[in-house]
C-alpha cells in the first residue's frame, strides 16, 4: 500500500525560451485519487506534468511534495516518492521486457549496490501488476503497442513510488488498447491507493477515468472538480473552442461530450428549440 | 571469458615474434630477472607494445560504446564523429612543428579532442543534439582534420612512412614504456569515473525524461560520460594514433556478444583490446610485410560501417 503524499503547485510560471507557457498557475492534486488533466494542443498541460516532476525548473512559485520544494529534494530521492512516465520514452534495441522493467529500480540502486531481493520482488510484482508477465522475456521491440505501453507503466510501477504521473499513456493507442491502460491505471489506484495524474486527450475517458478533473487553457487552470462539474458545454467551448453537448453517459452517468461540427449546427439549434 | 581471451592474446604476443621465447622466459622477464637475448626483445620492445595494445584498446573501446550508447547510435563513435581525427592531427602538430614529446604531445591531443567534442556539440545543438545532425557534422570535422593530419606530415621531409601512418591509421610500431605508463595512468583515472557512471548511463538510454524521472540527471551525466570518455581516447591516439575503427566496432561486438540488457562497458573494453592485440599480432607476423595495426583494423571496420549505412537506408533514416 502506498503512503498519500500532498502535490501542490503555488503560483506556477514556467517557460520555455522567451515564451511563458504556465503562468502563476494554482494547484492541489488529491492524494489518493486519479486526477486526469485536459485541454487543447500547446495549453501547457505536458509542460505541467513536467515542471510537477521537475524536469522542468520553474521561474516563478514553486512545486511542493509534502511541503518540501521539488526541485530541493535530492534527484533520487524525489524518483523513490514521484514517478513520471514521458511521452515518448526510449527502449533500447532488443532489450527484453524483464531487463527494461529492472531499469525503474535505478533510485533505489546505490553506487556499489548489487541487485538485491527486493529489487527482484520489485520487478515481479510490477509485471504481475500489468499482466506482463509472460512477456518477460521478449524482446520490447516484438511487442504490440499495448503491451508496450503495460511495459513502461510496469517499469514505473518498479520504482515503488507513492504518486505516479503518466504523461499520454493512450497516444497512438487503438480505443480496446486504451481502455486496457486505463483499467490497469484504474486497478493500480483502487488496490493500491498509489496517487495518479494524468494528461489525457480524450475527454470523454478523462471524464470517466478520472476522480478529478483539471481543464487547462493558455497556461492556466480553467475548471478543477469532479468530471461532472468541469466538464460542461461552456467549459468545452472556452477550453477547446468548441460547441458542444455534454449528456450523461449511459454506461457510467458519468458526463459524454458529443461536439456537434459545422454540419450539424443548424439541426442543433432546432432540437435545442 | 573476454578477459580470459584478452589475456591468453597477450601471452602469445609476448612469445611470438621473430625468436620465439617460451613462457618460462616471457615471466621471468616480467618478473625482472635478467634472461638473455629475451631481456631485451620482450622487456623493451614486446612488453611495452603488447601493454599499450591493451590499454589503447581498452580506453577506445570504452570510449567508443560509451559515446554509441548515449547517442543511441552505432555510427556516432568518436573516431567517426572526429575526436580522434582532432587527437590525432594535434599530436602530428605537436610532434612535427613544435619538436614536443610526451606530456606535451598528450596535452595537445587532450585539448584538441575536447575542443573538437565542444565544437561538434555546438554545431549539432539545435533544441537539444539529434544523433543524425551530430554524426554528419562530425564526419565533415573529422575529413577536416584528417586533411590537417597529412598536411602536418608533408612539411616533415625527414619524417619517414612508418611514423605518418600512427598519425593517419594508427600504430604500434616503436612504442616504449613513456607513453605506454601515460595511457595507464589516465585508465587508472578515468575508467573508474565511467563504470561509476553505468547505471546513469543506462537510464540516460531511455531518452532524457525517463532518466530524469529515474533521478539520474541527465545532464550532469552527460557532460562527466562526454568528458570521460574523450579525454580516454585522446590519450590513447596520443600515443597509438587513431587506430582505425577500434572505438566504432568493440561496442557492437561486445553487444553480439553479451546479449542486450547488461552493461557494455567491461565487455567493450575487452574487445577493444582484443582486437588492437590481435591485429597488430596480424599486422606484423601475418603477411610477407609488416602493416601497422590501423591498416588490419581499418580493413575490418569499413564494410561493417558500410552495413550500417545500407542498413539504415534501408530501415528509414533514422541512424
Amino acid at each position: 500500500m502506498t503512503k498519500d503524499r500532498s502535490l501542490t503547485a503555488e503560483s506556477l510560471t514556467v517557460g520555455y525560451g522567451d515564451r511563458t507557457v504556465l503562468t502563476s498557475l494554482d494547484l492541489i492534486v488529491p492524494p489518493g485519487a486519479i486526477t486526469a488533466i485536459v485541454g487543447a494542443n500547446a495549453c501547457g498541460k505536458s509542460t505541467l506534468l513536467r515542471a510537477m516532476s521537475r524536469l522542468l525548473s520553474p521561474r516563478g512559485g514553486q512545486v511542493l511534495l509534502d511541503g518540501r520544494q521539488v526541485h530541493k529534494i535530492p534527484a533520487k530521492e524525489l524518483a523513490r516518492t514521484l514517478g513520471l512516465l514521458p511521452q515518448s520514452p526510449i527502449a533500447p534495441e532488443g532489450i527484453t521486457v524483464a531487463d527494461l522493467v529492472g531499469r525503474g529500480r535505478h533510485p533505489h540502486q546505490g553506487l556499489l549496490s548489487r541487485w538485491s531481493a527486493d529489487d527482484d520482488a520489485a520487478v515481479a510484482d510490477a509485471l504481475d501488476a500489468t499482466a506482463t508477465a509472460d512477456l518477460a522475456e521478449r524482446a520490447v521491440d516484438e511487442l504490440s503497442g499495448g503491451q508496450r505501453q503495460r511495459v513502461w507503466i510496469a517499469m514505473a510501477l518498479a520504482q515503488q513510488t507513492d504518486v505516479l504521473l503518466l504523461d499520454e499513456p493512450t497516444t497512438f493507442l487503438d480505443v480496446s488498447h486504451q481502455i486496457e491502460v486505463l483499467d490497469l491505471l484504474t486497478d493500480l489506484n483502487a488496490d493500491r491507493g498509489t496517487t495518479i495524474v494524468m494528461v489525457l486527450h480524450d475527454l470523454n475517458l478523462a471524464a470517466r477515468y478520472a476522480d478529478h478533473l483539471i481543464a487547462m487553457a493558455d497556461g492556466r487552470v480553467h475548471a478543477v472538480g469532479e468530471p461532472g462539474e468541469v466538464l460542461t458545454d461552456e467549459t468545452v467551448r472556452t477550453v477547446f473552442g468548441l460547441d458542444s453537448r455534454v449528456i450523461p453517459d449511459p454506461v457510467s452517468g458519468k458526463p459524454l461530450m458529443l461536439p456537434i461540427g459545422r454540419h450539424h449546427a443548424a439541426a442543433e439549434q432546432s432540437s435545442r428549440a | 571469458m573476454l578477459a580470459v581471451a584478452v589475456i591468453a592474446i597477450f601471452a602469445v604476443t609476448l612469445m611470438v615474434g621473430r625468436t620465439f621465447y617460451p613462457p618460462a622466459d616471457v615471466i621471468g622477464v616480467i618478473l625482472g630477472h635478467d634472461v638473455p637475448g629475451a631481456s631485451f626483445t620482450v622487456g623493451t620492445l614486446r612488453l611495452p607494445r603488447a601493454v599499450l595494445a591493451v590499454a589503447a584498446g581498452a580506453c577506445f573501446g570504452l570510449s567508443g560504446v560509451t559515446f554509441q550508447t548515449m547517442l543511441r547510435n552505432p555510427l556516432a563513435s568518436p573516431d567517426i564523429i572526429g575526436i580522434s581525427s582532432g587527437a590525432s592531427a594535434a599530436a602530428a602538430f605537436a610532434i612535427v612543428m613544435l619538436s614536443l614529446g610526451g606530456t606535451g604531445v598528450s596535452v595537445f591531443a587532450i585539448v584538441a579532442g575536447l575542443a573538437v567534442a565542444m565544437i561538434v556539440y555546438v554545431l549539432a545543438f539545435k533544441d537539444g543534439v539529434a544523433g543524425t545532425r551530430l554524426i554528419l557534422i562530425g564526419i565533415g570535422i573529422s575529413a577536416m582534420l584528417d586533411s590537417v593530419t597529412a598536411y602536418v606530415l608533408s612539411q616533415a621531409a625527414q619524417w619517414d612512412l612508418q611514423e605518418a601512418t600512427r598519425w593517419l591509421t594508427g600504430s604500434l610500431n616503436g612504442t616504449r614504456w613513456p607513453e605506454t605508463v601515460t595511457v595507464l595512468i589516465a585508465a587508472a583515472v578515468l575508467v573508474p569515473v565511467l563504470l561509476a557512471h553505468s547505471r546513469n548511463l543506462a537510464a540516460l538510454q531511455l531518452g532524457e525524461d525517463a532518466a530524469a524521472a529515474l533521478g539520474a540527471r541527465p545532464e550532469r551525466t552527460r557532460l562527466v560520460l562526454i568528458v570521460a570518455a574523450v579525454l580516454l581516447i585522446s590519450f590513447a591516439t596520443a600515443a597509438a594514433g587513431p587506430i582505425a575503427f577500434v572505438a566504432f566496432l568493440s561496442g557492437p561486438i561486445a553487444a553480439r556478444l553479451v546479449g542486450p540488457g547488461g552493461s557494455l562497458l567491461v565487455p567493450s573494453a575487452c574487445v577493444g583490446a582484443l582486437l588492437v592485440l590481435v591485429a597488430d599480432l596480424a599486422g606484423q607476423f601475418a603477411f610477407g610485410t609488416r602493416f601497422p595495426v590501423g591498416v588490419i583494423t581499418g580493413v575490418l571496420g569499413a564494410p561493417y560501417l558500410i552495413y550500417l549505412i545500407v542498413r539504415t537506408n534501408r530501415v528509414g533514416g533514422s541512424l
